[in-house]
């Protein structure tokens, strides 16, 4: 089958690659662009371990068309910390210690970095249906949303390593 | 139609590990000759912390801050051979083997040090800061640093230990069930308030309250962890989860996660934990291992609280608004049970 | 929000710890935050092909033809493995410890016992490829009759679901078709009962779901090895099921995993690794088999399902004088773990309480579904729920406060177990206490002065004169009730003592320089009963109360003349349970 040249930004640095015309961005990201940050969970947009920000707006990677992303910007978890400067969002995650296997958390960050970029003072409320699209089997959940309500209120130092 | 709330409470105890021991672990610790102490093992972490909580019970042996003990794990060409991470063994078997490996490792380590500071090894001990220094008399010291350099430069000795922890093979009578199963059980109390619908036989878990026993809590934190993330656990198998709803029929399984019900993060209910610590006597400072009970009292303890709400008896998990609607019926209507402990 | 009764049993701690006690942060949690903790599917490998398996669609069936001819043509293709492929195409997974028969294949060959089960693995270029060749393989079945209830199928003439297994119950020391418990006489207990609670529990299988489906990338390492990127929860246990099904000596396979996203138990069985590693052998190229999510839903092993029968003989006073349990593990339709599982949860009944009188047959019956496996709280989770609601049940037919009624119960130390080791270390009663305290739950100021560490012992200590039988013989079903043949002296141990390795750190926390803790090597004792448990005084059958008033115990019984356990060699489970490997 013909493959589709695509040309996008990927965190930042442009990327190029050639997909078939029904290739997923997730498979491109991990297994053309070697971005392992954005994980499989399912593969039918139902558990957020995939989801990554394409020119800002929350998406499933998974089911999104590579193809679709010419010209776009895509973030994912890769991209987070600024250099060895976490972002506080990641911050606020070590703190609270809200990963256990930490498979979701890529997922969750994403999508925690999303809400805050629409709405810099959520609700817990708000917090809870932002993060509503991600599966995390290990933590409760808890943390999680704890975590995110701190990096909202920006009481968090930025580290490096 | 209403909502009725109930209280419900079941108490447990869990066995750590494989209970009729013949379950080995081992680990191997070395130190680079700046000090810094690499722990190798083949077990794994899934989640529950196994990296961190061995990185704890072996900084805590050798006597050094944690910053400088590194966990490396699962390697098969680097890391001896292990059972695996499962039945609650991690913590217990994994931990002793480390505190054996790095005692052989704090022995060779003291050693070189007592030769440094020509004393004798006995009269060393260590302040958990990265010194050494004769007991009572802080000013003799070295550091651990400079005693790995003088160990593999100039004394030619290997700061290294090996471990292995084994509790040995019990074997069974066949007519009585009588054996040896190894000794360490943690323990919990749970208290879980609940609502019920009787209108749409839905259960919603108001609060729950918590006691568990697990022996020393190595790492508070990580035992916060697993104690709330079972909990959800333990919620989500009580009332929703199920790949066989009509078992032993096998139909109308669920095929993902659209399907499979679990609660979301909006279906959490506020959990308050109180941690006992009864060290088990063959447990690594006395630990036993949260990771597997975490859920079981959550159970019993919501189908004891629909019943004191409704009446209803659910025997069959998971508590399906269905079940609870047919109990309603059949029992004519809902019927609250007196409050119980002061409840709701 | 988690808080710390420090002041209980402060006296048997050191507190005086440098690091242990402290909630100190995760090695692990940069890597998580940032992405980069290496899951086994996060490994880049050049010419990577993919794996697929096509899975039966009948519940049970003989397999008549295979043909994979159009499936070898498709695009993308490179190689089409079948059962005939599979150096070793049985294995049961805790043959690496001797316990039990190989039953289960990688790929069928012959037939299909579950929805799901493996018949072909196709490997492709590409994922898509990979699906694409599988719809064109075509497998000719006979369905046959089908079992899914565990007690439909211990009955006589049910279909058999494994041939390995022909009546469908694992086979307990050659000898039984379940695990037995037996500790006094229940039957008589139950007679001087004033309530009988009778009741059926059923759990439903329960599915992992681990975020991170199972999954495994092999590929081809220098010096003739394959390097294995794994999401095990045992490595050395995955890496010599591995070894065993592919007939390779260990140190060709270099297993990397330990960072696995999710586990709870359903990694345990090595789904994918075997057949990774043999395509990574016939290709020559890396191969990764990862189950997709519908897969790991239906076919990555549940929790099995558990029914459970228990019947309580209480006192008008709440003291529970006899507990008998009947309780049926759902394997699916191989092995893999459940037969330990039912071990585990023998050994646990009946529950952290001090009964008198205790039964117990646990059946680990096989049905044609999905094997089950190992989930978090292995073998306890479902009877823990059974006995609990059981125990409310049993608050209610004695008037009595359910949390009275534990703590009236419960084990303290230097109480007798149904299995015939003294109880330590119990914790119970306080963690009662403490919830009643935090819950407001009102308790009798009787059951507040209650400890697991006084109250203990003495005639709560004793072993039970107990009717012995030899129902469930193997290959008899018709026996599986009858009357006692035997009864085994009060007191009556056959199992020699273990030594188990005491670790310091526990009142003496700060481990002494230079000291390697020492072990007492493993010797099966001559003597079967250690002197400490010599002189066992009979039991007067309903033994018991916590209170106070008990008969004194009568004379001592002289020991029985125990059965010699004869060990040869390595102590393995075959000599646990006279299973062989086939
Ligand atoms: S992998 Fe995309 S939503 Fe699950
Ligand atoms: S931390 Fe394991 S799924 Fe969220």
């Amino acid at each position: 089958m013909a493959k589709i040249p695509v040309q996008f930004r990927l965190n930042g640095s442009d990327r190029a690659a050639f997909v078939g015309p029904s290739d997923n961005l997730l498979t491109l990201l991990r297994r053309g662009l070697n971005d392992f940050g954005p994980k499989y969970g399912c593969g039918q947009g139902t558990c957020g371990t995939c989801t990554v920000l394409v020119d800002g707006d929350l998406q499933l990677s998974c089911l999104t068309l590579a193809a679709t992303c010419e010209g776009k910007h895509v973030e994912t978890v890769s991209g987070m910390a600024e250099g060895p400067v976490l972002h506080p969002l990641q911050q606020a995650f070590m703190d609270h210690f809200a990963a256990q296997c930490g498979f979701c958390t890529p997922g969750m960050l994403t999508a925690a970095k999303a809400l805050l970029a629409a709405n810099p003072n959520p609700t817990r409320a708000e917090v809870i249906d932002g993060i509503s699209g991600n599966i995390c089997r290990c933590t409760g959940y808890d943390a999680i949303i704890e975590a995110i309500l701190a990096a909202a209120r920006g009481g968090q130092a930025k580290r490096t390593y | 139609m209403a909502r009725h709330r109930g209280r419900g409470m079941a108490s447990v105890n869990y066995p750590i590990g494989m209970n009729l021991g013949g379950d080995p672990s081992q680990a191997l610790i070395h130190s680079n000759p700046d000090g810094k102490f690499t722990v190798a093992l083949s077990a794994i972490d899934l989640g529950q912390g196994m990296k961190q909580v061995t990185r704890q019970v072996a900084a805590e042996t050798l006597g050094v801050p944690m910053e400088d003990v590194y966990v490396d794990t699962a390697d098969s060409d680097t890391g001896p051979h292990d059972m695996g991470s499962f039945a609650s063994r991690g913590t217990h078997r994994m931990g002793n083997a480390v505190i054996a490996a790095a005692r052989e490792a704090r022995g060779v380590l003291l050693e070189a040090a007592a030769e440094e500071l020509e004393v004798n090894a006995g009269d060393l001990v260590t302040d958990g800061r990265g010194n050494i220094h004769v007991k009572g008399a802080p000013s003799r010291s070295i550091t651990v640093k400079a005693t790995a350099q003088a160990a593999q430069f100039k004394q030619g000795k290997t700061i290294a230990g090996r471990g292995i922890f084994l509790i040995p093979l019990s074997t069974v009578d066949p007519q009585t069930g009588e054996l040896n199963p190894n000794t360490a059980f943690a323990h919990a109390c749970l208290v879980a308030d609940v609502e019920v619908d009787d209108e749409t036989g839905e259960v919603t878990v108001l609060k729950m309250a918590s006691a568990y026993e697990l022996g020393r809590a190595i790492n508070p934190k990580m035992v916060e962890q697993q104690l709330v993330g079972g909990a959800w656990m333990g919620i989500s198998h009580a009332l929703y989860e199920t790949p066989e709803p009509y078992y032993p029929d096998p139909s109308h399984g669920p095929r993902d996660f659209n399907e499979y019900l679990m609660p979301g993060p909006g279906d959490t209910a506020p959990y308050s934990v109180t941690i006992l610590e009864r060290p088990a006597p063959d447990g690594p400072f006395g630990g036993k291992g949260p990771g597997e009970m975490c859920a079981n009292p959550v159970l019993p303890a919501i189908a004891n609280a629909v019943y004191n709400a409704v009446g209803v008896r659910v025997n069959d998990l998971p508590i399906t608004p269905e079940k609870v609607l047919r109990g309603i019926k059949a029992n004519g209507g809902a019927r609250p049970q007196p409050r119980r402990g002061g409840g709701g | 929000m988690l808080e710390f009764r420090k002041d209980l049993f402060a006296a048997e701690r050191d507190d005086n710890l440098n690091i242990v006690g402290k909630g100190a942060q995760r090695q692990d949690m940069p890597g998580h935050v940032t992405g980069r903790s290496p899951f086994f599917d996060d490994h880049a490998f050049e010419g990577l092909l993919h794996l697929k398996v096509v899975r039966s669609p009948h519940h049970h069936a003989r397999i008549r033809a295979i043909d994979t001819t159009a499936a070898e043509r498709a695009p993308g293709v490179k190689r089409i493995l079948r059962g005939a492929d599979v150096p070793l195409n049985k294995n049961t997974l805790l043959s690496l410890i001797n316990f039990g028969k190989d039953d289960e294949p990688t790929l069928a060959v012959s037939k299909v016992s579950y929805k799901g089960e493996p018949v072909v693995a196709i490997i492709a270029e590409t994922e898509q490829q990979a699906l694409a060749a599988r719809a064109l393989v075509r497998v000719d079945y006979d369905v046959l009759p089908h079992v899914f209830d565990v007690e439909e199928a211990l009955k006589p003439g049910a279909p058999v679901v494994n041939e390995t297994y022909p009546n469908n119950y694992f086979e307990y020391h050659d000898r039984y078709d379940h695990s037995k418990l037996r500790f006094g006489d229940v039957d008589r207990a139950f007679a001087t009962a004033d309530f009988i609670v009778d009741d059926r529990y059923q759990m439903s299988p329960i599915e992992h779901a681990p975020t991170e489906t199972n999954g495994s990338i092999a590929a081809p390492e220098q010096n003739d090895r394959f390097v294995v990127h794994s999401c095990a929860q045992g490595l050395f246990f995955s890496l010599g099921t591995a070894a065993k099904i592919l007939k390779l000596e260990s140190n060709r396979l270099h297993f990397i995993g330990g960072t696995v996203g999710g586990g709870f138990g359903g990694k345990v069985d090595s789904l994918t690794e075997p057949l990774s590693i043999l395509g990574a052998m016939m290709t020559g190229q890396p191969v990764r088999y990862v189950l997709d999510r519908e897969e790991e839903m239906l076919y990555g092993s549940p929790r099995g399902a558990e029914r459970i029968y228990i019947k309580d003989g209480i006192l008008r006073d709440g003291r529970i004088v006899a507990r008998r349990i009947r309780s049926y593990f759902d394997a699916g339709a191989y092995t893999r773990l459940s037969s330990y599982a039912a071990i585990k949860c023998t050994a646990h009944l009946p529950g952290p309480y001090t009964i008198p009188n205790v039964s117990a047959d646990i059946y680990v019956a096989y049905t044609n579904r999905c094997p089950s496996t190992a989930m978090r709280g292995f073998g306890i989770t479902a009877v823990d729920f059974a006995l609990e609601v059981h125990m409310d049940k049993g608050a209610e037919a004695c008037g009595m406060d359910p949390m009275e009624f534990r703590i009236l119960n419960a084990y303290r130390d230097e109480d007798m177990k149904a299995h015939r080791r003294v109880a330590k270390n119990t914790a119970l009663i306080e963690c009662v206490q403490v919830v009643a305290e935090k819950a407001g739950w009102p308790l009798s100021d009787e059951a507040r002065r209650q400890s697991s560490l006084t109250g203990g012992g003495g005639a709560r200590a004793l072993i039970p004169a107990t009717p012995i039988d030899d129902n469930g013989r193997i290959g008899r079903p018709e026996t599986r009730t009858g009357p006692a043949t035997e009864t085994l002296p009060a007191g009556a141990m056959r199992i020699p003592m273990t030594k188990q390795p005491i670790m310091e750190g526990s009142a003496e926390a700060r481990p002494t320089p230079a000291a390697v803790p020492q072990y007492e090597p493993y010797r099966p004792t001559p003597a079967s009963m250690p002197p400490a448990y010599q002189p066992m005084p009979a039991a007067p059958p309903p033994a018991m109360p916590p209170t106070a008033a008990t008969a004194p115990p009568p004379a001592a019984a002289p020991a029985p003349a125990p059965a010699q356990p004869t060990q040869h060699g390595a102590v393995r489970f075959s000599s646990v349970f006279g299973t062989r490997r086939r």
